[in-house]
């Protein structure tokens, strides 16, 4: 009995250190990221820095600024997830509701898992050979680079986020409730509408929401196909430039006060995936509530 | 609780392995040096073969010219390695540092006209298309120094490097150079600010995006763009002749006039049939070789490296991996610079002395 309960005692405080090395490796993250970004913010202060498009790296020029890149990477990710809406969610009724426990469903729902495990690179290669011919072809883009050819490339890297997660929360709506909808008369689509969606409601949002923050974060597929134009998007099929995208590319060989700049781009990708998600928790609770 | 053990012992006998054959491949020496990522595939060639050759292990980290001299200067490295020479300002912060040339290239001007074979063009027609002023390829200042090509009305699509590097750089120095209008609103670096045109990550994807686009044009480093088979154009040096990018022509580059510290930007060379948007990349070394408890046996064989790469059978080798190798003269003064190193103040020899040193001990 004593020997237990000194492995429980030891096991517990294992869980203990290792739940308080994750708190620490993340506050680290935030001190890093705000000791490098100090110079910047110091430099131009942290209002001009998110709002001014300025982007000159010339020697005895330096100007920084934030706002094209932050419009970049919130454009492309919300578009990316307009346009997996149409496509996440049938696929979700497909597998979690119509064929659920089917052999085709399960088909279809390891196809779409698979398109999960696929490196980003290899989106950046199909985008750049196969898309970006197309989007030349149909004039949208510069030579078919810009925002709208990545938020098309982004959209199928985070269908089967949204997918099988929303597909998971489907098929958990109690059986029970669609059944007594059922037996007063309901049709299936209405079944879906009044009973299905309600329920389920809160964890398709959470999937969608995880969704948004993938696409906020990918780099590589984005600087393949976005144009790395560092000025202010004017439409959707113009090129521009994302957070991530221009981190990856410049930090090699920056120095002094646009390594700083980079750092505080990364600060700033930080807080608004920390923001977007924050928002996606306040609306749930809301509703859950 | 097998499963582990097992797992363990498995991971201990890998472990135990991988030990002996590092032992096995045990040499005498080995060097550190760490910098810039355009001679990589060339010192990666090098240092191979003078592993197999001396018996002396280099390893060599592609890090980026700014982190090589980094290295350097927080004396980490045998060795720093770089694109960009010191300044005067930097040169001043750090104990004397002395810069060897090990092999050159350029910067080629890739374009994407199928219908066009050969492509001459001048500093200014360059500048006009990145500053967005000559927008198509049947343009009359390009068609007035290219009489008899018939050229498509297509866009000129503009393409730059979306990353920071010393392709830029060299670039822009040579354009700098010849076009005041450049200089005042683009200027010098390794990433700039760009008015028209798109950008593409490293040489492969501004090639790629080049070879993929009807009408496109930009600039990439003559290593990659020698390997690709992509058309370049004729550039108009400082004597007004129009030259190719080849070997013979980017080797010539380096017969102008030069410090004896090698501390130059060639572009723009006044040598005749030089190709003007050449470079050199150097091997910087502290020139008293005593810092961080190094070892006599170091500092020689830093100096004895360098001395074989100055020399025939490494210079031979520059071309397999399309770089360019360093004409005699540039060479004469580099070892001249290599001759005046030290070790606690005393010279170190260089070259057949040197072998016949190690010998005698």
């Amino acid at each position: 009995m004593r020997i237990l309960s000194i492995k429980d005692i030891l096991f517990k405080r294992l869980l203990f250190v290792a739940a308080l090395l994750i708190l620490l490796i993340c506050a680290g993250i935030v001190y890093t990221l705000v000791s490098g970004s100090y110079g910047t913010f110091v430099r131009f202060g942290f209002f001009h820095f998110i709002t001014s498009t300025a982007w000159n790296p010339t020697i005895g020029h330096e100007n920084y600024g934030a706002l094209s890149f932050i419009v970049g990477t919130l454009l492309t990710a919300f578009v990316a997830l307009l346009l997996c809406l149409p496509f996440s969610l049938p696929v979700a009724l497909f597998t979690g509701e119509y064929f659920r426990g089917k052999k085709i469903a399960s088909i279809i729902s390891s196809v779409i898992n698979l398109l999960a495990g696929i490196p980003s690179i290899v989106y950046g290669l199909w985008g750049f050979y196969t898309l970006r011919p197309i989007m030349n072809h149909l004039g949208w883009g510069q030579q078919g680079f810009g925002l709208l050819t990545s938020a098309i490339v982004l959209a199928i890297m985070i269908i089967p986020y949204a997918s099988s997660l929303s597909s998971e929360f489907i098929s958990m709506v109690p059986k029970d409730l669609k059944e007594s909808a059922y037996s007063l008369g309901a049709t299936r689509l209405e079944v879906i509408k009044n009973v299905t969606f309600p329920v389920a409601g809160m964890g398709i949002f959470a999937s969608y929401v995880l969704a948004l923050g993938r696409a906020l974060g990918e780099t590589m597929a984005v600087t393949m196909l976005i144009g790395n134009t560092n000025n202010l998007p004017t439409s959707i099929t113009s090129t521009g430039n994302t957070m991530a995208s221009i981190i990856a590319n410049q930090f090699g060989e920056a120095d002094g006060l646009k390594l700083s700049s980079l750092i505080a781009l990364g600060l700033l990708l930080f807080l608004i995936t920390a923001i977007i998600n924050f928002i996606g928790k306040m609306i749930m609770k809301k509703f859950a509530a | 609780m097998k499963i582990v053990n097992s797992l363990l012992l498995a991971t201990v006998a890998i472990a135990m392995v991988a030990c002996g054959s590092g032992k096995k491949q045990h040499s005498t020496l080995s060097l550190a040096g760490a910098g810039g990522t355009f001679p990589l595939p060339y010192y990666t060639l090098a240092f191979k073969t003078y592993l197999d050759s001396n018996n002396v292990n280099v390893t060599y980290g592609g890090i980026g010219s700014g982190g090589g001299i980094r290295s350097l200067k927080d004396q980490v490295v045998d060795f720093g390695a770089s694109d960009a020479f010191l300044s005067d300002k930097e040169m001043a912060t750090m104990s004397p540092v002395i810069h060897i040339p090990t092999c050159m290239g350029a910067v080629v001007l890739a374009y994407n006209l199928p219908q066009v074979k050969n492509l001459k063009l001048t500093g200014d027609i360059i500048a006009d298309i990145y500053l967005g002023k000559i927008t198509k390829w049947n343009d009359p200042k390009i068609k007035a120094i290219n009489a008899g090509t018939v050229f498509p009305n297509k866009k000129i699509i503009p393409v730059y490097r979306s990353d920071g590097s010393g392709t830029t750089y060299i670039f822009s120095d040579f354009m700098s150079k010849v076009s005041p209008e450049w200089k005042n609103s683009i200027g010098t670096g390794k990433s700039l600010k760009w008015s028209v045109g798109m950008a593409s990550k490293g040489n492969p994807g501004v090639a790629g995006t080049i070879m993929q686009t009807d009408g496109a044009f930009g600039y990439v480093g003559s290593e990659y763009a020698f390997a690709q088979k992509i058309a370049y154009a004729q550039i108009k040096n400082a004597l007004g002749e129009f030259v190719v990018p080849n070997t013979e022509s980017i080797s010539k580059a380096a017969l102008g006039d030069m410090p004896a510290d090698t501390r130059c930007m060639i572009t723009n060379s006044s040598a005749p049939g030089a190709y003007p948007i050449s470079c050199f990349t150097w091997i910087l070394i502290y020139k008293e070789q005593y810092y961080k408890n190094r070892t006599m046996q170091q500092a020689q064989g830093t100096v004895n490296l360098i001395h074989w790469m100055l020399g025939p059978e490494a210079q031979g080798m520059t071309e397999k991996v399309n770089y360019v190798p360093l004409p005699a003269k540039v060479i004469a003064n580099a070892e001249a610079q290599l001759a005046e190193v030290t070790y606690k103040g005393r010279l170190l020899t260089v070259g057949s002395k040197a072998k016949s040193a190690a010998l005698t001990k």
